[in-house]
């Protein structure tokens, strides 16, 4: 860079220690074998502006450096005679510091310039050679998806201002492209352009591009014979994956085979229909006010506001950019709730983690350390949720082998909104022609074009670019609260986020109620000249909203744009011409029927063969059942994720109920809040996820179900208000050269989704909104892997008095303890039958019935304040649950086995077996009569008492199975995970 | 009697705006939620209430240090009424990110524009929510947390250590008792992890000017407005909500004096 560019370095001063650096200097010794005597990270700035020496002392002292615990210098490096590499944000990556800075330095110096941030650390140590540093740079510093890096030797200076500007050198222009050619050219097209369109989706757009008619209309707007490429952007991102979930939508054949099966064959015309949406009308509750139709579900949660809940997935880009990924992703739902309806504010947030092992050994080449994703992905999600200020009530982290090549990151925003404003029912979009299509919010770059046909595509090694981006939380608070406020003042009549396929789909899905728009591309702000058309339409630079604004109320729009520092522009108007028409300048760059861009996708058809899979029998064990116990706590999927909870703000908003961790770091089974501060009504949110149950989809559906179900129950969700949100992480089902299984993998979609319809009809629950990602799989050379089918199964319910509500700790000595439900010797899938090397036969299944009757008397006990704990039965078993209560109350407490309803009087089953639909409370001693009598009829029984000393017992019968210290278990579940 | 009236500010990652709001209409008061772009263009507004409260949140994403850009950006602009408001004798309350713009605009501990103690970087490297135990000083001045003993609160940050800049400041704040409140372990200890979250140099929690009414704390006491709140209230630790009472003494400070 030029004379214009200058640079400033800051750093702690003096005695300060750097816990990051700190952890750097070990996490450097263990790569590079190499101990550093000394690591600092000193951060830099980097301005384009030609400002002076006054102007730069002034920034130093006045912007950049804390007066009083750090030190600057805008003339030569900080650590000269270290080893120093430099990292900082590939040219158009959201450099959010970089953007403060600029606005920082616009306060103290009334000057507009540039700005951008990196990072150098300096590290003194002997290297024999750069390389090591390279790997220092790449293995542990730097993202080569968003960053770049560069090392400076010791005693090199080395003080350039690093300027990533993005300077496109190109007219923009729109493509005409031929369609009226053979297949081969057509697939040629396809990938070409990423369009991830199939052969006869690509004939389809052909044939429509041939008809007499399409070309006569389009001649009239002067259009060519072929397509424009603005065109097939728009129809690819339309009819992807992502978008119309084509197969949830496709005709199955499906069909079982295999010993003891008997052949069955079946057509079912769209799992979504059959399955999903089927079960809501199935269920028909008083409290559904929209299901499918919007970017979220909504209830009713009282006779004023409605709940808007949805649960997103983002795990294609945290596989590549673990930070960004997860920030985007979060921010994203954030939005999808935003853009409910006329607008819901978000009020609580909930993140389920799949990941490879921590102490992951095998990682592919071309993947990232599940511990460096796992670390990114907590970071993004942090700074999504606490910047924003949404309490993250809910969540959980599961570690399986098969997410270390692609791990799962379900997202999820709940929403409040007044069930009416103006008389007018918020959960009501309405569009007339004429309406303006206003985009608020962040501005267009080339970030994440092609999300969303990326998402729909397998991961393989090489795939990177412009796909990745990161958010910036401060740019969406500042959106949000104008939406709300613009929404409350009555100035918009649609409001739609910007998420996947950006404009076009924004813009696109908002016309549909209109019938047409009118969008001149042109009019969008970009962050720098150079895009084309269809980019512009495309790209997913987050952080926007698109509103339909009446032109009379455009002045007031812009008057609160103006307030809460966010831009607003007119990019189109709705019409009603039936047509999407796209312009730039004064050309037409798109023309296409609404019809056929959105309903035009033709149906899928598929094959699904399901097969008994023959389970890995896990080795005898050799455990005594108190080590099991210790072991099993101290698991991965068990241990305290108190590491993670802890950086996730739940309180902000004011209403914590129920946190994660409750006094003595009592896990808690889901999140209760208060939404309207002053009242008692409460909303808890839960969920169910058990990828671990590979036996039989159906029956890991309907677990998933089931223990969403008693988790918000458990938290006093009234058993019979409550609602629920499908998420089918899946590996590829559609069976291809690449992919021999994929019909058997559809068929365990088909099962589960029967599964989730069954349970959720049997315990009439609604599904209120969901999500599917398909192809969930990773190609390195010819090796695949895939991960399991996972499904989360998300539960909101209403509270009727927060006040009444049980945690899961154990309360007071004497208390007696009760055991619900019915322990069978169900042990396939288990954690316990992990522990020793295999999954086993024979998981759990759920009664829904059963269940149903217990689960109902128990949420009224709770209701009635009766219950003093409770805390649900599933990872680990009755063993486990048992002992985490005691570790909660920190006290003691002791349980017979032979006391409990049961089939099976195996001790390890009894307890360590996973079985559905049961928990652990305990009661006043005093209460226990009238307790009984409310739990009439059900499987309750009582087995046990909190004891005075600080023994955790389990016997069946006379014989001892388990006698620990609550101390000691609690050592093992809270040391368990080492990040 | 004077009513109380607060203009609490929100905008540009502020994030708490609405419960503290809540809180201090839950004690009395009146409240308005008033955007800081609102008061920096037309800073003429601040005379309308004798209450300002700075709540928590992420102003401009903590970027370049917490509450940097907005503490000059309300110093800049809005510095001369912001000390005719204290002049007035009326009461500054600034909470987690609040309070680090009021310790970087230099408004705490001396109201004169001069940056003399920071809150950084927790020493455990990380944002943490945990609950904590503070000790309030009964000799202080401030009029924040008369009459409490103790008082449990939710902290939530990710830079709350506080560092004076030098001996003298520190004596001086001592000296004059404007260490309004510190983290206190079981044992009574002030310099324990996690009880003490941050690192904070002699647990400090919270300070307050000389006067009393300039306070910033790191704690959100607007976070415990109900008795659900509390980590342990399952057990029946309570029954109000106890962070309510930093604004109750706000509110009759005001309308006993104002």
């Amino acid at each position: 860079m030029g004379g214009d560019a200058c640079r400033i370095e800051v750093r702690p001063t003096g005695n300060l220690r750097d816990p990051e650096a700190a952890s750097l200097a070990r996490q450097i010794s263990e790569l590079a074998g190499v101990r550093p005597s000394d690591v600092a990270i000193v951060r830099a700035y980097n301005i384009y502006g030609g400002l002076s020496d006054e102007e730069m002392e002034r920034l130093g002292r006045e912007l950049f450096a804390d007066a009083v615990s750090e030190e600057f210098s805008f003339k030569e490096p900080f650590y000269p005679d270290y080893w120093r590499i430099e990292v900082g944000f590939l040219p158009g990556m959201t450099d959010n510091e970089g953007n403060t800075a600029r606005e920082g330095i616009r306060d103290v110096l009334g000057k507009e310039v540039e700005a951008y941030a990196s990072r150098v650390y300096a590290i003194k140590a002997d290297f024999e050679d750069d390389a090591v540093l390279a790997e220092i740079a790449k293995k542990l510093l730097a993202n080569e998806v968003i960053q770049a890096w560069k090392v400076y030797e010791p005693e090199s200076g080395g003080f350039e201002p690093y300027v990533p500007r993005v300077e496109l050198d190109h007219a923009p222009v729109a493509k005409e492209i031929e369609l009226q050619v053979p297949d081969e050219e057509l697939m040629k097209i396809s990938r070409e352009r990423t369009l991830a369109l199939s052969l006869e989706e690509m004939r389809e757009i052909k044939a429509h591009f041939a008809k007499a008619a399409v070309r006569k209309e389009r001649e009239g707007v002067g259009l060519g014979r072929g397509a424009t490429d603005v065109e097939l952007e728009a129809l690819a991102q339309s009819w992807s994956e992502h978008c119309k979930h084509k197969i949830f939508n496709a005709r199955i054949d499906y069909s079982e085979e295999g010993d003891g099966v008997e052949g069955k064959e079946e057509k079912v015309d769209s799992i979504f229909k059959t399955y999903i949406r089927s079960a809501t009308d199935e269920v028909r509750k008083p409290y559904v006010v929209s299901v499918f139709k919007d970017n979220g579900g909504i209830i009713r949660f009282d006779h004023e506001n409605d709940i808007a809940v949805k649960v997103e997935t983002h795990n294609a880009p945290s596989a590549l950019d673990p930070y960004g990924g997860a920030l985007t992703g979060i921010l994203g739902v954030n939005r999808d709730v935003l853009g409910t309806g006329m607008g819901a504010k978000p009020i609580a947030n909930v993140n389920m983690l799949c990941f490879g092992f921590l102490d992951g050994k095998d990682v592919p080449k071309g993947c990232l350390h599940p511990r460096r994703i796992a670390k990114g992905v907590v970071r993004g999600i942090e700074h999504g949720g606490n910047m924003v200020g949404i309490p993250t009530v809910n969540g959980s982290v599961v570690f399986e082998q098969c997410y270390t090549t692609r791990p799962l990151v379900y997202a999820g925003t709940v929403g409040l909104m007044p069930h009416a404003i103006g008389g007018r029912e918020t959960a009501r979009k309405e569009i007339k022609p004429g309406h303006l299509a206003v985009m608020v919010g962040g501005r267009i770059g080339k970030d994440g074009i092609h999300g969303a046909t990326f998402s729909s595509q397998q991961l393989t090694t090489g795939i990177v670019g412009s796909v990745v981006q990161i958010g910036d939380p401060i740019t969406q608070k500042k959106v949000i609260d104008m939406v709300l406020e613009a929404r409350d003042l009555g100035l918009f009549e649609a409001v739609t986020d910007n998420g996947a396929g950006g404009l076009s789909s924004s813009i696109g899905e908002l016309a549909q109620l209109s019938g047409g728009c009118e969008v001149h591309l042109e009019k969008c702000p970009l962050k720098y000249p150079g895009l084309d058309p269809w980019e512009i339409l495309l790209s997913e630079s987050q952080e926007r909203m698109t509103l339909a604004v009446p032109a009379e109320k455009m002045p007031e729009i812009e008057k609160l744009a103006r307030k809460h520092g966010v831009e607003a522009s007119v990019v189109g108007t709705f019409t009603d011409s039936g047509r999407f028409h796209i312009l730039f300048g004064k050309s037409t760059v798109a023309y296409i029927d609404m019809q056929f861009l959105h309903e035009g996708v033709p149906q899928m058809h598929l094959k699904a063969v399901w097969k008994d899979r023959m389970p890995i029998p896990p080795n005898k064990p050799l455990m005594q059942h108190g080590d099991a116990l210790r072991a099993l706590l101290a698991s991965p999927n068990i241990a305290s994720k108190e590491w993670v909870i802890r950086q996730y703000d739940h309180e902000v908003q004011g209403g914590s109920a129920l946190k994660p961790l409750m006094e003595g770091n009592a896990p808690s089974d889901g999140g209760v809040i208060r939404p309207l501060l002053g009242r008692n009504e409460g909303l808890a949110v839960a969920h169910g996820l058990c990828p671990r149950y590979m036996e039989d989809a159906y029956h890991m559906a309907m677990n998933a179900v089931d223990e969403g179900v008693r988790n918000a129950v458990a938290c006093g969700a009234k058993f019979g208000y409550l609602a629920c949100l499908d998420n089918f992480c899946w590996p590829d089902p559609i069976k291809g050269p690449r992919n021999p299984d994929g019909d058997f993998k559809l068929a365990q979609l088909v099962r589960a989704a029967r599964g989730m319809h069954d349970a959720v009809v049997g315990y009439g629950i609604p599904i209120i909104s969901g999500k599917d990602s398909m192809k969930n799989d990773y190609h390195a050379g010819d090796s695949k892997h895939s991960i399991n089918p996972t499904l989360l199964v998300t539960v909101v319910g209403k509270v009727e008095d927060v006040t009444k509500i049980a945690s899961s700790d154990f309360k007071e000595v004497g208390d007696a303890i009760y055991v619900l439900g019915t322990t069978r010797h169900e042990m396939g899938g288990s954690e316990y039958f992990k522990l020793h090397g295999g999954t086993g036969a024979g998981m759990p299944r759920v009664r829904v019935k059963e269940n149903s009757e217990l689960y109902a008397a128990l949420s009224k006990a709770i209701e009635r304040g009766m219950v003093r704990s409770v805390h649900d039965v599933s990872d680990g078993g009755l063993a486990c649950a048992f002992a985490e209560c005691a570790m909660g109350g920190e006290v003691g407490a002791e349980m017979d086995l032979s006391l409990i309803s049961k089939d099976t009087d195996e001790d390890a089953a009894l307890l360590f077996s996973e079985s559905a639909g049961r928990f652990v409370v305990s009661v006043r001693e005093k209460d226990a009569f009238k307790f009984e009598k409310m739990m009439f009829g059900t499987k309750t029984k009582k087995a046990g008492r909190v004891r005075g000393d600080k023994r955790v017992v389990l016997r069946n019968g006379n014989n001892a199975l388990v006698n620990e210290d609550v101390f000691d278990l609690r050592e093992a579940w809270a040391g368990g995970l080492k990040w | 009697m004077v009513k109380a009236k607060a203009i609490v500010l929100d905008g540009y990652g502020i994030n708490c705006p609405h419960e503290t709001a809540y809180a201090v209409r839950a004690v009395g008061g009146e409240a308005d939620v008033r955007h800081v772009s609102e008061v920096t263009d037309s800073p003429a507004l601040l005379s309308d209430y004798n209450m300002l409260v700075l709540p928590g949140g992420f102003s401009f994403g903590d970027d370049l240090g917490s509450a940097r850009v907005l503490a000059n950006r309300l110093k800049h602009r809005v510095g001369g009424e912001m000390t005719e408001f204290v002049n007035a004798g009326k009461l500054v309350l600034g909470i987690c990110n609040g309070f680090q713009a009021l310790v970087k605009m230099g408004l705490l501990p001396v109201p004169d524009f001069t940056q003399r103690v920071t809150l950084t970087y927790n020493a455990s490297g990380k944002f943490e929510d945990r609950w904590v135990r503070l000790a309030m000083n009964q000799k202080s001045p401030c009029v924040f947390t008369k009459g409490i003993a103790y008082l449990d609160l939710p902290v939530r940050h990710g830079e709350g250590r506080f560092i004076p800049s030098g001996r003298e400041v520190l004596e001086e704040m001592l000296g004059k008792n404007m260490i309004a409140c510190q983290y206190i372990s079981p044992s009574g200890k002030v310099d324990e992890y996690p009880y003490n979250p941050n690192g904070s140099v002699g647990g400090v929690a919270g300070v307050c000017d000389a006067s009393g009414r300039i306070f910033g704390l790191m704690p959100h006491p607007e976070a415990y407005n109900h008795f659900t709140n509390h980590p342990a209230w399952t057990r029946g630790v309570n029954k109000v909500g106890e962070g309510l009472k930093i604004f109750r003494n706000a509110v009759e400070h005001i309308e006993a004096n104002l």
